[in-house]
């Protein structure tokens, strides 16, 4: 058991005021499937941005589709604007190898050829496998590679931080 | 040793080949509609393709001619980025004389990943499932009066597009049954998603009464039938059943079960129209029907690719 506390809550005050920094006229924020999602979707509120946030899916371009297979209902993908030209800010509970954020730059691009992608996260774990780094991140830590760090968000829309220790 | 499991599945339950919709759970039905709808959506974006697939071989095995089913397998496998071969063994090695699992035997020397199969013998893809390597999968696009499982996928994800919901619908199946594997499919993929009334309507020579085993409603009266249904799947009647005296006519066909405006009357005013395809005008369906608000045809088509997208990325995604 690890007695790492994180506090979601305090640390997405300081991810929405790093995202603040980081908006340009032409952004839009992209949050990725499912943490990322929670966390562009209150964002996109707290800002007072116009118009809707974007969800986007790594499931269509996994490169552990091989051993993993499809799991569940593979795409949630939905981008409610042009994504041709834009400043795209996506937005992570959780940074780790970086291949999730691989996956969904592949999966933007599909959609069109954006101005730019930006990256901000709640958390980087570090144990990156690929040369991705965000822009802004909110808090630091290191964990066990046997550890999983996953957001929560409870029925009032609040955010927690969920720890488990995987099998080996 | 014969095993007991239903060889589609793996130990884990998992979908490995897609051979018939007999004997699988509802769960592995909605995962592959679940999976469908979101494949639906990469058909509009500006790259069409999704890499699943990448580096995989598709063969298309087609021992019994078909355009339409095979082009929807052969855009669903480009579209998850496989490579696709198609093969009109109808011409080629059998016959030559080459038995079928020679046939197999030669294309997985060629580093074969998936064989999607048509045959007129019913059984065929259960064959090659059992004497392919453990990397291959096998998708049953036709065998015989058996089964035709994507085209009841793809109905069943028709219906569920307009009607959201299976537990309260009345299902009218119309015309030749008995040589039908889309009915056969249809009535499996029906029961298991909990579909409370299936009616089989048709002429005795066409309806066999032995259905009714199946949990099916037989009607050789059309009206009786149709009415109240929320859902009409019409059948393509084969010129070949006129030859075979089991029918008088088309035209006396056509007066008794040719889905006509006014038949369609009886139906619920928001009942759906479907047809697996080719349709004959005047046969089994008024052009007035066929092209009118209520008929789902032309978006049946597009659903395929999408189910036989959901389809074979499951099975890939899944060991033996």
């Amino acid at each position: 058991m690890s007695t790492l506390h994180l506090d979601a809550e305090a640390l997405y005050a300081d991810l929405a005021a790093g995202v603040r920094s980081l908006l340009k006229p032409e952004s839009v924020l992209v949050g990725i499937w499912s943490g990322g999602a929670w966390l562009a979707e209150r964002l996109q509120r707290d800002l007072k941005l116009a118009g809707d946030h974007g969800v986007i899916s790594s499931a269509l371009h996994r490169d552990d589709f091989g051993s993993r297979g499809l799991s569940g209902a593979a795409d949630h993908t939905k981008l409610p604007f042009e994504v041709e030209g834009r400043a795209i800010l996506l937005i992570d509970d959780v940074l780790y190898t970086g291949r999730t954020t691989r996956a969904v730059i592949n999966e933007l691009f599909d959609f069109g050829r954006p101005a730019s992608v930006t990256l901000a996260v709640l958390v980087d774990r570090g144990g990156r496998e690929l040369p991705i780094q965000p822009a802004f991140s909110a808090v630091r830590v290191t964990l066990p590679r046997g550890q999983k760090l996953t957001l929560a968000r409870d029925a009032a829309g609040r955010f927690a931080f969920d720890i488990k220790t995987e099998a080996p | 040793m014969l095993s007991k499991r239903n060889p589609q599945l793996n130990a884990q339950g998992e979908l490995i080949h897609l051979l018939s919709i007999e004997g699988l759970p509802r769960a592995v039905l909605t995962q592959i509609l679940d999976t469908a709808g979101s494949f639906l959506s990469v058909n509009e974006r500006e790259v069409k393709k999704v890499p699943l697939l990448r580096g995989k071989s598709v063969f298309n095995l087609f021992f019994e001619n078909s355009t339409r089913t095979r082009t929807t397998f052969e855009i669903a496998a480009k579209r998850l980025s496989a490579d696709v071969i198609n093969l009109d063994i109808a011409r080629s090695s059998t016959a030559k004389g080459e038995s079928l699992l020679d046939t197999i035997a030669n294309l997985s020397a060629m580093h074969a990943d998936m064989f999607v199969v048509r045959h007129s013998e019913s059984g065929a893809p259960y064959l090659i499932a059992q004497h392919c390597a453990p990397h291959v999968h096998v998708v049953n696009a036709g065998d015989g009066r058996h089964a035709h499982p994507t085209q009841g996928l793809l109905d069943m994800y028709t219906i569920r597009h307009y009607k959201r919901d299976f537990t309260g619908l009345t299902v009218a199946i119309v015309g030749d049954i008995v040589h039908s594997r889309v009915a056969r499919s249809d009535i499996h993929a029906l029961t298991t998603l909990g579909v409370p009334e299936i009616r089989a309507v048709g002429p005795k020579t066409l309806v066999p009464g032995d259905l009714r085993e199946m949990g099916v409603r037989v009607c050789h009266d059309m009206a009786e039938g149709i009415r109240g249904a929320d859902v009409i799947i019409m059948l393509r009647l084969q010129n070949e059943r006129m030859s075979g005296a089991m029918l008088p006519s088309a035209g006396e066909f056509f007066k008794n079960y040719g889905l006509t405006p006014e038949k369609l009357a009886l139906a619920k005013p928001d009942a759906i129209v479907m047809h697996p395809g080719p349709i004959n005008r005047g046969v089994e369906i008024h052009s007035a029907v066929a092209d009118g608000a209520q008929s789902v045809i032309l978006p049946q088509v597009t659903f395929g690719i999408a189910v036989r997208m959901a389809v074979m990325s499951i099975i890939a995604g899944n060991n033996a």
